[in-house]
Formats: structure tokens, C-alpha cells, sequence
């Protein structure tokens, strides 16, 4: 009786103090995100006035109004929705079929090309800034949309297929054979077997670009000039003046840009949790 | 149904040869099992009958047309894969129908043909479930039912049941031999396991480093192995084999001189010369234990091993191990002397050098492989 009050004492111990350390590491993680929200909804003229305060004494939604219909920000967000969604969909694209090819073929030149992709990755990217600014603008391709989702594509795609890759090798060779046998070409035995089963790999190299773009701020700022095709980033570096940073209209602008890279994951994630091969082979 | 050829089928990937000129002819109906250790190349053969493997050089043809170039959704085959290979996202219903739905049969004669196959393996309670919802047993099951459904040419099964406990094992052993007879459909079946060449196949077809070593049915395969391979391959427990010289006495008997001086009676043997270096074979239930010191050769007890049915003892005869089966229960101290004897007319003689069977002079030339 005595060991077994003692055995839950200790279990609820240990229990205990793993969901503290949790907890602990929940809270310092998503600080600043409430700060962002805290300072968007404080009013102006008590956001230094008052002190540090864990919530404002009165709050408002002005900062957000002024930001939505006074600023550029719109287009600015809708900016970075076009650019991050066509990245995301066309490294994904490039990246899947990229990678099945590494995953299931053995051809000439795949280490030279798997050699390639890692260097690619290497260079810091303030190195390149200049290089790629040469060869864009004589192509028409600065100060646009496109130039900067050829660029961001171009830095994604090694390392999504890298990802892909290790889905597709997650997934055994037999299904597509199988597949073959039945009547599909290679093709289509990908497309119709071995996609479904790697959606949560694509849901995760979606996600994974998709964040990567919609937070790129140095190729944004450097190969675009006019505001009608900058992205929120470069935005959000218009509330701060030569003078004075606007930290209300700022964070407003921030938790505004939060909601559709937070859309996103609640669509994926359905996808990036479940595991589909169980079962398709001897487990 | 139809028969398969293959001619002088080569598989070399880069510089390696796998595959050394396999020609093999399957009649239609026949149920082949391909058998050999790991490596042999038995499961590149399957894979290039499939159409997964290109092949290097030679023909295969199944119901008389040349396959080669052809890709393996055109070759009208069905496989059982070792891993069963079931499509994880769809039921066993949709795992059934995957082939006919891409051959755009018609809805009725999918549904007809699924019940009737599901009920002959049991899977009409199963039919709306997922792979994962299944056992092993399940699994393998639906496997073989997605291969039947189609009525192909052909079917080859690569390891179907090595994932499967020995006692499902054999259950399954005997359910594919049923459905064979029923069926009567032409199968290439790839195993490692003896007893699976030997329960099942019409013909067994024995290969070791790309070469076929012999093809016969199991029980030729088991009483005239061709060589040495051969013979220690298939059999459990295996043949024994002890090395010595060949010696034809004067009343024209024959025996095999072992080298601590004991002579072993054996048949004539075609070919052999006088003090040839010949390798004697006898499998244990081929040699018995006498309580005459005369007629036997006194061997030394090195382990009694029960096997419910039968007791294995292991001797030492020559100084090399020898295993003796018998339906006696021996209780022989360990480290004492038997005296054992080897039955003359099933021991057999291979060729030291050329590992070949030197077959008794009383045994009708037979020498073709197919």
C-alpha cells in the first residue's frame, strides 16, 4: 500500500515536471508572438507611457484599420501570397519529381548533380546578390514577381528534393512494381500509388518553402525597388522611418502576415501528422 | 495459360554477370519453383520474366511471343511480392480490382469476379478494409487474390510466404498447391526454403551463381543431385560427404578409400578411374547403426539431437562430422564409439575436382538438363 502511494507519488512527479519543462518551453517560444499581438492593440499614445504591462489598460483596433486602409499593405500582402503559393507549388512540382528520380534510378552523373545541389547550398546569400542582380536585369527580370519566384524557387529546390527524396525512399520499391505488373506505366503507377502516399512529404515541402519565401527579406529588398512589387517583409520595414518606428501599425502589419502562413499548416497538417504506408508492407 | 522459354537469357549489370546464359523451358500448366541460396540470381530470372529487369542478352517468351522489349504492364502476368506490396490507401476490394479497373473491364464483371475469389481465399468479410487493418496471414492473402483476379498468362511469386510463422508457413504451402491444381495456372515460384522446392513444384529448377544447376522433379532432384551443390542444398538435415579415392576391387565391387584407411562399399560408377579423388555422399537417413563391428565402421558420438519424430546423432568418421537419422531413440553416451554403415546403393559418388555426380553404372545414362 505504502510502496504503491509511494510509486504514484513519484509518477506524478515525474509527470508533473515533464509538462512544466513543456509548458516552460511552450511559453518562452510563443512570447514573442503575444508581444506582437499585445503592442498591435495597444493605443499610440499609451504604448510608452505606461510601462512594461502584461496587457494595456485600453486597447484598439486602429492600428489594424490604419494599416489596411491607409498603407500599401494589401498589396503588399497580396504580393507575397502570389510569390510564396507559386514557389511553393513550383518547387514542389520540380522537387517531387526530382527526387523520385534519385530515389528510384541509378543513372550517370547522380552523384556529380547530388554534388551540384549541396554546393549550391553553401554560399552564404549576400555573396550572390550581386551575380544574380547581373543576370537578372538584363533579362528584364528585377523589380518583378517573377524574377523573384525564379530566384526563390532556384535556392528551394536542392534541399526539397532532398526531402522528397527521403519520402520516396520511405516508400518500398514493390508498390509501383506492383503497379506495373497490374497495368500502369511507370508514370502512372507514380501519379495513381506513390503520390498518395507521399502527401505528407509534399504537404511538409509546401510548408517548408512556402515559410522559406514568405519571410525572405534580402533578395526581396535587393532585387525590387517599386512598392507595387515588393513583399510584406520589405513592408514592414516602410513603418520604420528615418525618425521614428511605428510599433503599433508595425506589429499589425506582423500579425496580419501571420494568418496565412498559420492557414496554411491547419490545412497541411492533417497530412504532415499521418503516417499512410503503414501497412503496405510487412510492418 | 501459356508456356514460358527462355534462351539463353544473360543479365550483367556494369561488369558483374549475374545471370550466365539460363535456358529453361515451362510447359503450360507447370508449377517451376526456382531455389537457391541468396545471390544465385533465382530472383533477377523472376524479375526479367516480370519485365522489372531488362534483360542483357537472349530471348523470353511467354505463350510463344518474345517479351523482351515489351514493358511488364503488356506482358499479362501477375506477381506476389515477398513484401505483398498491397496498396496501403485503397481496401483489399480496390487492391483486388486495380488491374481490371485499368483494363477498363466492366463494373459487374469486377464485382463477379472479386466475390468469387474472395471466397475462395476467406476474404469476403474483409473486403472493405485496409491493408493495415489486416494480419500478415490476411495480407498475404489478398496478395494472392489481386494475382488471381486477373486470370493472367502467368503467375510468379517471389518469397510470398518467408514473412509468414512456419506453422501459417505451411498452411499457405499447401493452400497455393490447392489453388495451382484448381487453377492449373503457370507458376514461377522463387524460394531459398528446400522444403518449399520440394513440396510444391512440378519441376525444381536448382541454381547457384547464375547457373542452373539442374531442373528435375523434386524427387529426381533429391535421389540423382547432378553435383555437389546440389545434393547439400536440398535435403534437411543435409547430405553427408566425406572426401577419399575411388578403388575398384577385383570381384568388380567398388568402394571409396577414406582417409583413415576404412574402405566404403559403393556401386560402380560410370567413369571413374582407380584411385580417382572422389567426395562420398549419404544422406543420414542413408546410413545405419549396427551392433556388428564387422560391417561397420566404428565413429565416435559427438551429440544425440531429438527431433520428436526422428533422432539426429552426430558422429565423427574420418575426423570430419557425420549425421546420422533414425527412427530409434538412441541414448548413446556422448564421446563413446558406434559402429555405423553406409547403405551401398543409394550413397552416391561425385568427382572431387569437377563436384560432379559419377552416377552407378547400373543407372540409365540420363545427363540432359532441359
Amino acid at each position: 500500500m505504502t510502496l504503491t502511494g509511494q510509486t504514484s507519488t513519484r509518477k506524478m512527479i515525474y509527470w508533473g515536471s515533464h509538462y512544466l519543462m513543456i509548458a516552460a518551453f511552450v511559453i518562452f517560444a510563443l512570447f514573442p508572438l503575444y508581444w506582437l499581438l499585445k503592442v498591435s492593440v495597444t493605443p499610440n499614445d499609451i504604448l510608452y507611457t505606461e510601462g512594461v504591462r502584461m496587457w494595456p489598460s485600453r486597447t484598439t483596433w486602429e492600428n489594424y484599420a490604419f494599416v489596411l486602409t491607409q498603407s500599401n499593405f494589401p498589396k503588399y500582402f497580396l504580393n507575397s501570397v502570389i510569390v510564396s503559393g507559386t514557389t511553393a507549388i513550383v518547387t514542389t512540382l520540380v522537387a517531387a519529381l526530382t527526387g523520385y528520380a534519385f530515389s528510384r534510378f541509378a543513372f550517370r552523373g547522380k552523384v556529380i548533380i547530388v554534388a551540384l545541389m549541396l554546393i549550391t547550398q553553401m554560399f552564404p546569400l549576400v555573396m550572390l546578390i550581386a551575380p544574380i542582380f547581373k543576370i537578372l536585369a538584363p533579362l528584364g527580370l528585377t523589380d518583378s514577381l517573377t524574377g523573384l519566384i525564379i530566384v526563390y524557387t532556384a535556392f528551394n529546390v536542392p534541399f526539397a528534393t532532398f526531402l522528397m527524396q527521403s519520402f520516396f525512399d520511405g516508400i518500398p520499391k514493390d508498390l509501383e512494381e506492383a503497379a506495373m505488373i497490374d497495368g500502369n506505366t511507370r508514370f502512372e503507377a507514380f501519379r495513381a500509388i506513390i503520390l498518395p502516399l507521399t502527401l505528407p512529404g509534399v504537404a511538409a515541402t509546401l510548408g517548408f518553402v512556402f515559410t522559406a519565401a514568405w519571410s525572405e527579406l534580402l533578395f526581396a529588398l535587393m532585387l525590387v525597388s517599386s512598392e507595387s512589387a515588393s513583399t510584406f517583409p520589405v513592408g514592414l520595414l516602410s513603418f520604420v522611418s528615418k525618425f521614428s518606428v511605428d510599433f503599433g501599425q508595425m506589429m499589425a502589419a506582423g500579425v496580419l502576415a501571420l494568418i496565412p502562413a498559420c492557414l496554411f499548416f491547419l490545412l497541411i497538417q492533417r497530412y504532415l501528422v499521418q503516417g499512410l504506408t503503414a501497412g503496405a508492407v510487412k510492418g | 495459360m501459356a508456356s514460358i522459354q527462355i534462351a539463353n537469357a544473360r543479365k550483367s549489370y556494369g561488369a558483374v554477370d549475374v545471370l550466365h546464359g539460363i535456358d529453361l523451358n515451362i510447359s503450360d500448366g507447370e508449377f517451376i519453383v526456382l531455389v537457391g541460396p541468396s545471390g544465385c540470381g533465382k530472383s533477377t530470372l523472376l524479375r526479367m520474366i516480370a519485365g522489372l529487369e531488362d534483360i542483357t542478352s537472349g530471348d523470353i517468351s511467354i505463350a510463344g511471343n518474345v517479351v523482351n522489349d515489351l514493358q511488364p504492364k503488356d506482358r499479362d502476368i501477375a506477381m506476389v511480392f515477398q513484401s505483398y506490396a498491397l496498396y496501403p490507401h485503397m481496401s483489399v476490394a480496390e487492391n483486388m480490382s486495380y488491374a481490371l479497373t485499368l483494363r477498363k473491364t466492366a463494373k459487374e464483371k469486377i464485382s463477379d469476379a472479386i466475390s468469387g475469389v474472395a471466397e475462395i481465399l476467406g476474404l469476403t468479410a474483409l473486403l472493405e478494409r485496409r491493408p493495415k487493418a489486416l494480419s500478415g496471414g490476411q495480407r498475404q492473402r489478398v496478395a494472392m487474390g489481386r494475382a488471381i483476379v486477373r486470370k493472367p498468362q502467368a503467375f510468379l511469386f517471389d518469397e510470398p510466404l518467408s514473412n509468414l510463422d512456419a506453422r501459417l508457413r505451411e498452411q499457405m504451402r499447401t493452400e497455393i498447391r490447392k489453388l495451382h491444381h484448381r487453377l492449373g495456372a503457370t507458376s514461377v515460384y522463387v524460394t531459398h526454403d528446400q522444403i518449399e522446392a520440394m513440396t510444391m513444384a512440378d519441376r525444381i529448377v536448382a541454381m547457384h551463381d547464375g547457373i542452373i544447376q539442374q531442373v528435375g522433379s523434386p524427387v529426381e532432384i533429391y535421389d540423382k543431385p547432378a553435383n555437389i551443390f546440389v545434393a547439400s542444398f536440398i535435403g534437411s538435415p543435409a547430405m553427408n560427404f566425406l572426401k577419399g579415392s575411388y578403388e575398384i576391387s577385383d570381384d568388380n565391387g567398388a568402394g571409396v578409400r577414406l582417409s583413415d584407411g576404412a574402405l566404403v562399399p559403393v556401386l560402380q560408377a560410370q567413369n571413374a578411374q582407380n584411385n580417382q579423388a572422389v567426395t562420398l555422399g549419404s544422406r543420414p537417413e542413408h546410413i545405419s547403426i549396427v551392433s556388428d563391428a564387422d560391417n561397420g565402421l566404428p565413429a565416435k558420438v559427438e551429440l544425440i539431437e531429438p527431433m520428436g519424430l526422428s533422432t539426429l546423432v552426430h558422429v565423427t568418421l574420418a575426423g570430419k562430422p557425420i549425421k546420422i537419422f533414425t527412427m530409434d531413440r538412441p541414448n548413446y553416451p556422448v564421446d563413446s564409439f558406434i559402429h555405423i554403415a553406409f547403405d551401398m546403393a543409394k550413397a552416391h559418388v561425385f568427382d572431387t575436382s569437377s563436384e560432379q555426380r559419377l552416377p552407378p553404372t547400373t543407372e540409365p545414362h540420363s545427363g540432359h538438363k532441359d
